[in-house]
């Protein structure tokens, strides 16, 4: 057992006592081969249930804090999941569970009876589709802990703190290598960078991950210099040149390194060279994580890639010779590979997707615009914000006269925001006369 | 309108967009402890790029991120002349 603690907001916990304690009340036997959805918003309760369940549940199920409601009947049918865990006062969602609903509190009391793994539990993690509805990733133990495996035990203790939440692959990926080797400081939903910095500095953080937009934020929160890692970690998202650069000069004794990781394919490969993109030379060669570029795209086979997608008529997650498109474009230049977009435009703003489609269905729904192309503007502070370029109607049946311009572009935003959620409503709207279409009838996207 | 206050006007307005409480505007005023998050930030900056036409975080010499609404003005107004 490892010696190191979980730090939660409010709570601490010594992992040597996850041997002899219980997170789930003594009630561990009755998800024994069961299918658990961990619905819980706290991360330590988070945290405990995916150590106590793994090797005794059939699958666990990581719901995200932010899974939106009207996505669990779909989830819970797609896993076939037949228990769950809640917080205490979480509201029970009317999924009809074959076996029990547990509530857990993420604290310990004593274990009664000695825990037993008896199987290789399944991982499963969301991701969001097209449609904003989630895929299931199924991963297992070995295929999330591949990249750890050869990785040299540090000589000093390794506390590991992320910005992500634990639930996301980013995350989990974080606290599984907190879990094998040192301690965890768990962020929390609600607090904020400031606050969460200070308390990572109180514990003596030596390592801490977080995505391109989650450090420009710390670097803005004027707290960057609170804590002293000696390891800098950037994935998730494209890594620019000017916050690696950033990085480097506020924690000047650290390795500032960026990881290209996505949920489906795993951690392919860490740059510590400071500078954006990756060199060429990882592309082709043999070894553990195999990158290819295929029609401008990065393919990446390794035994950390996810296994496959739960559900039925899914696309496959890999290629037939098992490789995963991770749907990212790359240029090379100068024997280094760079980092140029999603194909298919989907726009990354701090994290978060958005699909172009699903905006340009709101702005398409109103009365006087006639076509509307959504695309990622870049932008410093979020990586990329959404911009949308719309061609008005010369008439509009029953309308009258057409609004000036700017009615237009307040009347649209307004209604982007009632059914879009925050970082998916247009920053700027542009009206065009015309937008490209190809010989197929297609919008012609950008980049695409 | 100067460089300042249009960059104000602008944080106004996306406050009141993102329905964000702004806190009291002064060069003092902590960005972090604004009201604002990172997307209304990345909204002011792509706007003020529309209106003024620069983006000083894409400039080519290294930028230190901005820490109080003064740091924010001057990036800008040291990129404007």
């Amino acid at each position: 057992m490892p010696a190191g603690r979980l730090h939660g907001p409010r709570a601490l916990i010594p992992l040597t006592d996850l041997g002899h304690g219980s997170s789930l009340g003594g009630r561990l036997e009755e998800l024994r081969d069961r299918n658990v959805l961990l619905l819980m918003k706290d991360q330590l309760a988070a945290a405990l249930a995916m150590i106590e369940l793994d090797g005794v549940a059939r699958r666990m199920i990581l719901c995200p804090p932010d899974l939106s409601p009207q996505h669990l009947p779909q989830v819970t049918a797609v896993a076939e999941a037949d228990a769950c865990l809640l917080d205490p006062a979480q509201s029970s969602p009317a999924l009809n569970l074959a076996g029990p609903s547990i509530r857990v509190a993420g604290a310990l009391t004593p274990l009664t009876a000695t825990r037993r793994p008896s199987r290789s539990t399944e991982w499963i993690l969301l991701t969001s589709g097209t449609t904003g509805a989630p895929k299931l990733v199924l991963h297992t133990l070995g295929s999330l802990t591949s990249a750890l495996a050869g990785a040299a035990t540090a000589e000093e203790p390794v506390v590991w703190s992320t910005f992500y939440d634990i639930r996301r692959y980013g995350g989990l990926q974080i606290f599984l290598r907190a879990v094998h080797a040192g301690s965890l400081v768990l962020s929390e939903g609600a607090e904020g960078v400031t606050d969460f910095l200070t308390r990572a500095a109180a514990v003596g953080i030596t390592h801490i991950s977080g995505t391109p937009s989650h450090w420009r934020r710390a670097l803005m929160s004027g707290a960057a210099a609170t804590i002293a890692p000696r390891y800098v970690r950037l994935s998730g998202e494209i890594s620019d040149q000017a916050v690696l650069d950033a990085l480097r000069a506020a924690y000047p004794r650290a390795i500032v390194a960026h990881a290209f990781a996505s949920t489906e394919a795993g951690v392919a490969f860490e740059v510590r060279d400071g500078r954006a993109g990756f060199p060429a030379e990882l592309l082709d060669a043999s070894g553990p994580v195999e990158l290819r570029i295929v029609e401008e795209t990065l393919r990446i086979r390794s035994a950390g890639t996810a296994q496959r997608y739960l559900g039925e008529g899914v696309d496959p997650l890999c290629g037939a010779e098992g490789f995963v498109d991770t749907g990212d474009r790359v240029e090379a230049r100068d024997g280094r590979c760079y980092f140029v977009g999603r194909r298919g435009g989907v726009i990354n703003v701090g994290g978060l997707k958005v699909h172009p489609e699903e905006v340009e269905a709101v702005l398409n729904a109103h009365p006087w615009v006639r076509i509307s192309l959504v695309h990622a503007r870049s932008n410093p502070i979020t990586g990329a914000i959404v911009a949308a370029d719309v061609v008005l109607a010369d008439a509009a049946r029953g309308a009258g006269e057409r609004p000036p311009a700017s009615a237009l572009t307040h009347e649209l935003t307004e209604s982007c925001r009632r059914r879009l959620a925050p970082h998916k409503v247009p920053a700027l709207i542009r009206f065009v006369p015309v937008l490209e279409m190809s010989a197929s009838g297609k919008l012609v996207r950008p980049g695409a | 309108m100067s460089v300042r206050a249009t960059i104000q006007s602008q944080f106004e307005q996306v406050a009141r967009e993102q329905q964000r409480t702004l806190s009291p505007v002064s060069d003092g005023m902590r960005l972090v402890q604004s009201g604002l998050d990172s997307l209304s930030f990345a909204i002011i900056v792509a706007r003020l790029e529309d209106s003024l036409g620069i983006d000083p975080f894409n400039a080519a010499e290294a930028v230190e991120f901005p820490v109080t609404f003064g740091d924010f003005v001057r990036l800008y107004e040291n990129f404007a002349k």
